[in-house]
């Protein structure tokens, strides 16, 4: 094979070669076009070495920018969403819209936290007053909504205000990448934006599952509570939670869940603190029954035990209970069923539905073995209770 | 309500990518008949050959970007879950079905049941159906 010389071929490549000519494609001296080949992937060698990083993240970008469009589709449909809802459902006659946008960009600022003591019963404050300002809202753009349908309403906000939230800190980095162009801030928005799509589809299917009242997931721990009290009768418990007392396996059954059918999680460590109290610190056991993120590889649905207060949240609730626990040395366990985030927000699936069959039993087995007849015990089904009555 | 439609920028990205696919298509049918011309009427064989070459690859890229455009437009969606709500008589055992209808919750008592009239019937779940399998890995 005889190579031809670099300047020889830039003489051929700048001159006025013809389309058609054999020594372009081969056809007369086939060393030709092994040179050419050379010599253009040589050209491609060095433009990968000076420009790759940049095709990089241009690419990278593309990605991005690509999930970035679907963001905003599911914010503006989720926004869309919450408008017609509150419309509809508030009979509004004035246009509802500049109010539902200064809601979706309401934020929340944590206390401060240089001096740790006493933090939390300031962010329990604090979320106490993000919870009542957003139910007033709420009543001002719909003023006919009352009830379980107000506490729908407000939770349909909050889902759109979270989309809006994703959306924007989103573009806020693919904007400063693309300012900066540095790899660095692309390739780490790029990394965890599946995990950022797929909490974002999640809301996108909360909402409507909360503009219509419709079980989610995460209302698991409230359906198997509601189950146990049904046909007992029942009393409201601060804040917002609802109590009856079971007779269960011999023993006495406190069984708790968030006041329903309306979207609402009431404040667990309140109510608990309050039965807690009420019987002097004699309590056998708690019980806390919650949906639980499942693992990859677990099936959703899937029910296993343990010890810990199961809830969720900021921690105030699982602060205060653990509090009570501790000052009055009552064992607690946890029974929780396994879902995906996607399922924890989006009307509850049929698998998860069935688990509280086997959780049931496995409150049973639990109450059987770990307490004696004639004890009372907690059974608190925590969660959200939208779509549950009791 | 308008779940099904795409937003304006979406579909702005998707205008400016099928004028490039156009092009790309209209080049790729160009170099197809230079091959064939190439071929039958100047019987230059490799000309041809690399003609033929860049006229499938054009069209293959064209009809793969095309593809996949169509498919995040079908991303693009937002397909509510048909969530059905389930009613039994405590006293007949009779369950049936129907779509979730607004106001309905879990444990609501409804009307009286058409067996018998002295038990009411009650909602006992609220659920969505997911018909298709999830992929597995076994590890």
């Amino acid at each position: 094979m005889t190579l031809i010389p670099i300047s020889d071929m830039i003489t051929r490549v700048t001159s006025n070669v013809p389309i058609y000519s054999n020594q372009w494609f081969g056809g007369g001296n086939g060393n030709d076009w092994t040179a050419y080949l050379g010599f253009l992937s040589m050209i491609f060698f060095v433009f990968i070495l000076f420009y790759g990083q940049k095709l990089q993240t241009r690419m990278m970008m593309r990605d991005v920018e690509s999930s970035l469009f679907k963001l905003k589709f599911i914010k503006e449909e989720g926004r869309k969403m919450a408008i017609e809802t509150l419309k509809e459902v508030g009979k509004s006659t004035v246009d509802i819209a500049p109010r539902v946008d200064r809601c979706l960009d309401y934020f929340t600022i944590s206390p401060q936290s240089m001096d740790p003591a006493g933090i939390v019963a300031k962010l329990d404050h604090i979320l106490d007053v993000r919870d009542q300002r957003i139910k007033d809202d709420v009543k001002l753009i719909a003023p006919q909504c009352e009830g379980a349908q107000l506490n729908n309403m407000e939770n349909t906000l909050e889902a759109a205000m979270a989309l809006n939230y994703i959306y924007k800190i989103v573009r806020h980095f693919y904007i400063q990448g693309k300012k900066t162009m540095s790899l660095y801030i692309i390739m780490q928005l790029q990394m965890i934006l599946p995990l950022v799509m797929k909490e974002a589809e999640a809301y996108s299917a909360a909402l409507k599952a909360f503009s219509l009242g419709q079980p989610i997931g995460d209302s698991v721990g409230p359906l198997i509570a509601s189950r146990l009290m049904l046909g007992q009768e029942v009393r409201k418990v601060p804040k917002d939670c609802v109590s009856a007392t079971v007779p269960f396996e011999g023993r006495t059954a406190i069984v708790m869940k968030a006041e329903g059918p309306g979207g609402n999680c009431g404040k667990p460590g309140d109510a608990i603190e309050t039965i807690i109290e009420e019987h002097e610190g004699k309590i056998a056991m708690l019980i806390m029954i919650d949906a639980g993120l499942k693992l990859e590889g677990e099936d959703v649905g899937e029910v296993s035990e343990g010890i810990g207060s199961a809830i969720g949240g900021p921690g105030v609730d699982a602060y205060k209970i653990e509090e009570k626990l501790v000052k009055y040395k009552i064992p607690i366990n946890a029974v929780i069923i396994k879902e995906d985030i996607g399922d924890a927000v989006s009307p509850m699936r049929k698998e998860i539905h069935e688990a509280a069959d086997k959780a049931i039993e496995r409150v049973r087995e639990l109450v059987v073995e770990r307490t004696k007849e004639g004890d009372t015990l907690i059974i608190f089904g925590v969660g959200n209770s939208i779509g549950i009555g009791q | 309500m308008t779940q099904n439609q795409t937003t304006t920028n979406a579909n702005k990205i998707s205008n400016y990518l099928m004028f490039i696919v156009i092009i790309v298509m209209g080049l790729a049918i160009v170099a197809l008949f230079s091959a064939v011309y190439a071929y039958t009427v100047e019987n230059m064989v490799y000309e041809a050959g690399f003609m033929a070459i860049i006229g499938i690859f054009g069209l293959a890229l064209s009809a793969v970007v095309l593809y996949q455009n169509s498919k995040r437009s079908a991303a693009l969606k937002i397909e509510p879950p048909k969530v059905m709500t389930y009613i039994e008589c405590k006293n007949c055992n009779t369950k049936t079905s129907r779509e979730f209808q607004r106001g309905d919750f879990v444990f609501k008592e409804l009307d009286a049941c058409p067996k018998c009239p002295e038990q009411k019937q009650m909602i006992t779940g609220v659920y969505k159906e997911i018909k298709e399998k999830e992929k597995t890995y076994t590890v």
